[in-house]
Order: C-alpha cells, then sequence, then structure tokens
C-alpha cells in the first residue's frame, strides 16, 4: 500500500511516498517507516493507546489520532493546521497550551460541596481531553484570529465553571470574553473531529448563557443594537 | 539562582513543583515532552487511599495488604507514611478540582469519592475517574501549575546531572529545538523521570519514553540503584499491540478463561501470581481470554470506556460481544534510584529522586495497583518538602568540566538505522530472559547478546541527520540508556538466586528464609552489584 506525507525540513515542504505493508494502525505505519525506510521521518507519539494527545495528525484533510486510526492505501498524511511546524509532522503545541493560561481553565476558589454521581457527569467529558490540538486545527476562526482562545480551553473553562466546587466562576467568565466565546462562530468543525467525544461548541454556546447570566452579552449583537437604536 | 530543578512533569514532578512553589520557592520544571504527554495519563484503574467509602477500611488495612505484596521487602516506615497520607493527597486532589467519580448520599466532600476494588486490596480502595484517572489527575495538576505561573521548560531532554564528588548542581539537558546541550543549575535537584518499563520495546504497557534516562543519570553521578530485578507484569494486556486492559475490568467481576472456556486462577490474586497463571498457560501453547461479556454493553460504556475503544481499534473486537485475547506484558517497575526517608538519593548530596524512577521502598518485590499514583502525588509532596530544606547550602560548584555533543551522540560517519533493530530486539531479548519466568542460563545469556547490541550501537552514527526538532536523536539516547539499564536489570537478576513477588526465578523457585536487597552503584569505574541483608 503506498501513503503520502507532506514533509517539511526546516525551510521547505514537500511531498513524499511510502510503500509499506498494512499495519493495524497509522502511528504503526509512521514507525514502520522510521525504522525501515526513513530514519528521519519525524512524528510525535506517546502512549500510543489515544491518550496522551501527541500524535494527532491531518489524515485526508481531517484530524485523527495516529495511534488510534486504521491506515488506508492512497492516504495523505500532513501536520496540524495552525501550527508551526517544526520537522515533518511534530509541530510547536506550546502556543495551543498558552491559550490554557489565558483562558483561566483552573479551579479558582475550592469550595466545601459533596458531589453526586449526577455532579460527576457535569464535566465527565470536557475532562476526558487528552490536548490533542485537534479541535483547535480544526477551528476556522483561527485563519482570521490568531489570538482565538480555541474550543478545548473554553472546554476547559466550562469544566471548571460548572464545577460545584468552584467558588469563583465568575473570574472563570471574566477571561473567556475577549477573543472567547463570543467569537465562535458555532460551525461545529471542533466537535466533528474531537477523538474524545467532546462537543466544545455546546460548551460554548452554554458558556454563553452563564455568560449573559454573569451580566455580559454578546459584543456582536450590541454594536447591531447602536446601529439600529436610531430608528427606535 | 534557580532554587529548585525537577526534572520530568509527570505527576511525580507537577506534585513537586506545586508544593514548592505554594511554598514560595523559585522553581524550574524541565520535561522531554509536554507534560500531559507523560505516562501518567495512562493509568486507568485508580489511586489508594482508605478513605472507607464503600466498606469500611482503614490505613492499618492499606498498610498491610502494601506490605505484603511487597513480599518482606517493603520498608515499614515508608509504607506507614505512604497509606497514612493517602486520605489527605485525596483531599489535595478533591480541592484542586479532580473530577472523580462518585457515590450519592454522602456526608462529606471526601465520602462522595466511588473506590473500586484492585488485585491484592482487601478493600474496595481505589478511587478513580472513571478510567482515566492518570489523565484525569495529571491534567487537574497540569492545570493548576499553569495557575501557579510554574516555569515549565519542556523539549529538554536530560542528558547527565552536573555533580563533583557526589554534590549535585543541576542537570545538562539536550534541547530538542536547539540541538544543543543546554545546562540548567540549581540548589536543589529532583529527578522525577518515570521508571524503565519501555526497554522492554514491543513488550510494555508503558510509554515509549519510559526508559529510565533518569536512573541511568543518577547512577552515572554516583547514585545508588535498588532493586532493579523487580519488574511487575501486568496479567492483561491486548494480545499483539501489549496494550493494557485496565485491572479493574477483574475488579469489576471479569473472568480469565482459557481457550476451552475455563477460569484457571483466582482474577484478583496479586498481580504476579496471576501473570504467572496465564503465562504457563500459554507457555503450553494456549491462549487465554478476559471474559466481560456478561457486564453487558451498558456498564462497560459507563465503567471503562476506553477499554471499549482499545479493544476496537488495537483488536479489532466488541468486548460486550466476544472474548479478548490477552497476554502479560511489562508494567512497572519497581527498581530504581534508591533513596533515604527523605527521598534523597543514595550516594548523592542536594538531588532528589521521587515516582516510579525511585525506590523509595513502598513497593518492594511487587506494586499494588493504586499505589504507584498515590506514589506520586503523596511522595512528591514529600519530595519538595525536603528539597525546600536545602536551600540554604550554597553548593556552587567551580568550572564543570566543559561537555561536548560528541560525549553523548556519535558524530562520525555512519547511518542511525539499525538503533531502530536494536531496539526490537532487545525488547523481544529482555521479555524472554528477564520475563515473568527467569533463569541463570537465559540471563547470562542475554548478558551476552547485549554486549553484541553494545558494540552494533557503537556504530550508529547521528552524523548527516539534521538534528534541529530530530525525534532520532532522543531515540539514540533513550535507546543507549535502555542499553545501559539492561545490564544493570539483568546483572541484578542474575544476583537474586531466589524467588520472590515479581522476580520468578524457575532456577531457585524457592524465596530465601531472611530478606535482601540488591544494590547497584559504580566504584572504581566499575558496576558493583551488592546485597543488603535486610533488619526488618
Ligand atoms: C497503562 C498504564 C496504566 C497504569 N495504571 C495505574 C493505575 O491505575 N494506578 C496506579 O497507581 N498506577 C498505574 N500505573 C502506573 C503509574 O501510572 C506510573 O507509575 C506513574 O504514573 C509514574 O509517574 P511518574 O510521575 O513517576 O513518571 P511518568 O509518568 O513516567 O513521567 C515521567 C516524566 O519524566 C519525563 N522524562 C523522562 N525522561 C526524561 C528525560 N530524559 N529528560 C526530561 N524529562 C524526562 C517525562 O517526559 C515525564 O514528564 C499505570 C501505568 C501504565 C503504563
Ligand atoms: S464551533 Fe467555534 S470553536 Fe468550534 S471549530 Fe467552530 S468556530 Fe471553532
Ligand atoms: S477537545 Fe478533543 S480535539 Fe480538542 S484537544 Fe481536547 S481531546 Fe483534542
Ligand atoms: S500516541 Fe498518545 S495519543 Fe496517540
Amino acid at each position: 500500500m503506498k501513503i503520502t506525507i507532506n514533509r517539511f525540513n526546516g525551510t521547505k515542504t514537500y511531498k513524499k511516498e511510502f510503500h509499506i505493508d498494512r499495519v493495524t494502525t497509522l502511528l504503526n505505519a509512521l514507525y514502520h517507516i522510521k525504522e525501515n525506510i526513513d530514519p528521519t521521518l519525524t512524528f510525535s507519539s506517546g502512549c500510543r493507546s489515544g491518550v496522551c494527545g501527541a500524535c494527532a495528525v491531518m489524515k485526508n484533510g481531517k484530524e485523527v489520532l495516529a495511534c488510534s486510526t486504521t491506515v488506508e492505501d492512497t492516504d495523505v498524511i500532513a501536520p496540524l493546521r495552525y501550527h508551526d511546524i517544526q520537522k515533518d509532522l511534530k509541530v510547536d503545541k506550546s502556543r495551543t497550551k498558552e491559550t490554557l493560561k489565558r483562558a483561566n481553565a483552573y479551579l479558582h476558589t475550592y469550595k466545601d460541596e459533596i458531589l453526586t454521581a449526577n455532579d460527576e457527569k457535569a464535566n465527565e467529558r470536557q475532562s476526558d481531553c487528552i490536548l490533542c490540538d485537534s479541535c483547535y486545527s480544526a477551528c476556522p476562526v483561527f485563519a482570521v484570529n490568531s489570538d482565538f482562545l480555541g474550543p478545548f480551553s473554553l472546554s476547559r473553562a466550562y469544566r471548571y465553571a460548572v464545577d460545584k466546587r468552584e467558588g469563583d466562576s465568575m473570574t472563570l467568565i471574566n477571561a473567556i470574553q475577549q477573543n472567547g466565546v463570543w467569537d465562535c462562530t458555532l460551525c461545529g468543525e471542533c466537535t466533528a473531529v474531537c477523538p474524545q467525544n467532546i462537543d466544545p461548541k455546546s460548551d460554548i454556546l452554554n458558556l454563553r448563557s452563564l455568560s449573559m447570566q454573569a451580566g455580559f452579552s454578546d459584543p456582536n449583537m450590541m454594536s447591531m443594537n447602536f446601529g439600529t437604536s436610531g430608528f427606535l | 539562582m534557580i532554587d529548585i530543578l525537577i526534572i520530568g512533569a509527570a505527576g511525580a514532578g507537577l506534585s513537586a513543583a506545586l508544593t514548592a512553589k505554594e511554598e514560595g520557592a523559585n522553581v524550574v520544571v524541565a520535561t522531554k515532552r509536554l507534560p500531559t504527554q507523560s505516562q501518567t495519563v495512562m493509568a486507568q484503574g485508580g489511586i489508594n487511599a482508605a478513605l472507607g467509602n464503600i466498606e469500611e477500611d482503614s490505613p492499618a488495612l492499606h498498610i498491610e495488604d502494601t506490605l505484603k505484596a511487597s513480599h518482606s521487602l517493603g520498608n515499614k516506615e515508608m509504607i506507614r507514611k505512604l497509606c497514612e497520607k493517602a486520605p489527605q493527597t485525596i483531599e489535595r486532589l478533591e480541592r484542586y478540582g479532580v473530577p472523580f467519580s462518585r457515590v450519592d448520599n454522602a456526608s462529606t466532600p471526601l465520602s462522595s469519592i466511588a473506590q473500586r476494588k484492585l488485585g491484592g486490596a482487601s478493600r474496595k480502595r481505589a478511587c478513580y475517574a472513571q478510567d482515566y484517572t492518570g489523565l484525569k489527575i495529571l491534567h487537574t495538576l497540569y492545570d493548576r501549575a499553569l495557575a501557579m505561573d510554574i516555569d515549565i521548560r519542556s523539549e529538554l531532554m536530560l542528558l547527565d546531572l552536573i555533580s563533583q564528588d557526589g554534590k549535585v548542581s543541576g542537570a545538562l539537558f539536550w534541547d530538542i529545538a536547539s540541538a544543543d546541550i543546554v545546562t540548567i543549575k540549581a540548589k536543589s535537584v529532583i529527578l522525577a523521570t518515570g521508571g524503565f518499563g519501555a526497554i522492554y520495546h514491543g513488550y510494555t504497557t508503558n510509554a515509549y519514553g519510559s526508559t529510565g534516562d533518569g536512573i541511568a543519570s543518577a547512577l552515572r553521578a554516583g547514585g545508588v540503584l535498588r532493586s532493579m530485578e523487580f519488574v511487575q507484569f501486568h496479567p492483561t494486556a491486548l494480545k499483539e499491540s501489549h496494550i493494557l486492559i485496565s485491572e479493574s475490568a477483574r475488579g469489576e467481576g471479569g473472568y480469565l478463561v482459557d481457550e476451552d472456556g475455563n477460569r484457571f486462577i483466582d482474577e484478583l490474586a496479586p498481580r504476579d501470581e496471576v501473570a504467572r497463571a496465564i503465562f504457563n498457560k500459554i507457555a503450553e501453547g494456549k491462549s487465554v481470554y478476559l471474559d466481560i461479556r456478561h457486564f453487558g454493553i451498558k456498564k462497560i460504556e459507563h465503567l471503562m470506556p476506553q477499554e471499549l475503544h482499545l479493544c476496537k481499534i488495537h483488536a479489532g473486537i466488541d468486548p460486550s460481544k466476544e472474548l479478548i485475547p490477552i497476554s502479560p506484558t511489562v508494567h512497572y517497575t519497581m527498581g530504581g534510584i534508591a533513596v533515604n526517608e527523605k527521598f534523597e538519593i543514595e550516594g548523592l548530596k542536594n538531588c532528589y529522586a521521587v515516582g516510579e524512577c525511585s525506590e523509595a521502598g513502598v513497593h518492594g518485590a511487587n506494586r499494588l495497583g493504586g499505589n504507584s499514583l498515590l506514589e506520586i502525588v503523596a511522595f512528591g509532596e514529600e519530595a519538595a518538602k525536603s528539597a525546600l530544606s536545602n536551600l540554604k547550602e550554597s553548593n556552587e560548584i567551580k568550572n564543570s568540566s566543559f561537555v561536548k555533543k560528541d560525549d553523548y551522540l556519535n558524530l562520525a560517519d555512519g547511518d542511525i538505522k539499525d538503533i531502530y533493530a536494536i531496539r526490537k530486539e532487545l525488547g523481544k531479548m529482555l521479555f524472554e530472559s528477564a520475563g515473568i519466568i527467569r533463569d541463570e542460563e537465559g540471563l547470562k545469556t542475554a548478558l551476552e547478546k547485549l554486549e553484541e547490541f553494545k558494540g552494533r550501537f557503537e556504530k550508529c552514527s547521528v552524523a548527516g541527520l539534521d538534528t534541529i526538532y530530530s525525534e532520532s536523536v532522543t531515540d539514540y539516547i533513550e535507546i543507549k540508556n535502555s542499553l545501559y539499564i539492561a545490564q544493570i536489570l539483568l546483572k541484578s537478576a542474575i544476583a537474586r538466586k531466589e524467588s520472590r513477588g515479581a522476580h520468578y526465578r524457575s532456577d531457585y523457585p524457592k524465596s530465601e528464609e531472611k530478606a535482601y536487597t540488591v544494590t547497584v552503584s559504580i566504584k572504581q569505574g566499575n558496576l558493583s552489584i551488592e546485597m543488603d541483608k535486610k533488619e526488618n
């Protein structure tokens, strides 16, 4: 079988085809190439079981975890989008991790609270995130606004905002107004690619409701209101 | 100057970093990957603490179970410290916001945490977050570390400690981005670099990077290693891929069956016993399966969503309808850097070790499931406290000798390809000779073979590679460490002429009456293996 890899050697990008035997996962295919054909092929991996988030790449234009996806003849593999490529499939994730800091996604003030199995459900999914960056790569907002907090940071902010142990969700809500919940186009691309079935789009919608309850409003709507207020 | 340099950013490293930072120290954490790309995220089953939420339990029972599993090699004092600190450790995680699984109608925050039974435990003692316990703990610690603005430097790979006459003053790293050697100096250094299960390449549940880098560097700097022969084999990994199927599958009532459908062992006996029973079946040419079909899809989806997914992708089966083909596999390394009760590395000053890279006396000859996550968080805090008390001493070392790239990398003509063949062959050889059942002949043959691997490795070169952002260079360093550690493992396993816990010698199937530990250090440039009789 033949797979094509979009490579980058520090100065230029180029396509390279590899002929390999059938293997179980895409990650195994990449290792097969590295170990037997071309040791310079560069990609990230770690757990090989879908939990460390290191191995996310594009397969035929869609984000996948290399260790948790199969590989077929004629597949084209490329690095994630909206990330600086370091080499081949290895990308720089430091900027995306910065968004976590800006989103203030952590428990601010612990409050004694007796949780129940139902409370566990409130943020079970959101806390399954493995920080693979697939959603970031799929989000069209980054094409126009590189400061956008992005799907995984917002889902993580939501995780803490709805945690009953959070005694200061206001600080959390505050932090996601700028380049945050209102900048999302609700296109759902993030939700479609998440390997952990997290739904950042819904989380963002829910964060918008929480923001409104906290007295914030949609800045896009506000500018529209200014435009029409003269007629009322 | 940096107060504390912590190397490794998983459970042990981040727990230590948070404590140190909370106490106001100037902390730097250096790690070879991103923190969340550490092996800790893979832990599924749970973290032990005698909270007694589901059934009556006490730290005393926890201590008893842990001591028993250690087969007389555990350090009673350290085990007591660990088990007594467990409830408080869970409380710390609760306060950081770890999203544990819950039970209803609890009367206090801590008593709402769900607990399950893991092998070797007399009670339902493992707190969990579905089957993502390690993931959720590590990510929560990471969020906290970002909130505290801890200086985390990723893609720095430890090469060696900087030390003179056993006094450690920092460490040398391979900077993956610049392809250069960088130095970080600090008053105290904490190693939290994880275990060495990945040297059994292809036969382990461990992440690729668990090659014992920190353990190797501690030995080279003059530190002592202990119990390196004790490697835990997990009874149930998927047969071909060696991906883990968590013990919680058996804890919840899963069966182990042979190809005729017969159960052949108490599924919740200690890991070493279960692993050997499975291994013996396989040695007879039989296949062994895990059967959780009776759970039904609903329960599987709820309790072990991750297992369900892993079975599908790596074995192509649906565990609610089919038997899961399994094999025992390398899972945890009990041995490591010998530390005292303050986590100071024996033989070194200003340097501490914690987590799977250390041998702190809590696991002995066998580790209980759920005790490792506990160890990394609880002792991470303790190690930081010790390091914090060692900040006044000035240990500036003058003219630390100049290091060159070719001290670490072969830059002579040649190519690198053979390192991957070596890695594979080494993994297979270790699994076969230093595996579940060992004997002198097999171990000695492996040592000879190892010399051949080393010879081949010396011919491998990174010349001709563009080393910036190169994963081949990191692989090269990891495989070099693997070869180094393999030798220590084999020699320690030869030295222990008895069977105990996870170390089973078919030529010495019984335990000796008096327990002893095997330690490794470098004396006059040579590896020295010694046996210490224990006074327990
Ligand atoms: C599949 C699996 C499931 C498990 N399930 C459980 C469970 O349910 N309960 C339980 O208690 N235990 C479990 N364990 C064991 C437990 O997860 C580990 O023992 C524990 O997480 C080790 O943590 P650590 O912080 O010591 O090291 P690791 O998590 O191994 O982290 C080591 C850190 O050091 C860094 N590092 C390594 N080498 C270098 C270097 N050269 N330079 C710089 N940085 C370096 C790494 O990048 C990483 O950040 C499981 C293990 C596995 C593999
Ligand atoms: S729904 Fe919002 S966050 Fe998700 S991809 Fe679309 S724009 Fe980005
Ligand atoms: S939300 Fe999903 S896609 Fe995004 S980083 Fe987390 S796991 Fe990956
Ligand atoms: S290798 Fe860890 S998610 Fe794929």
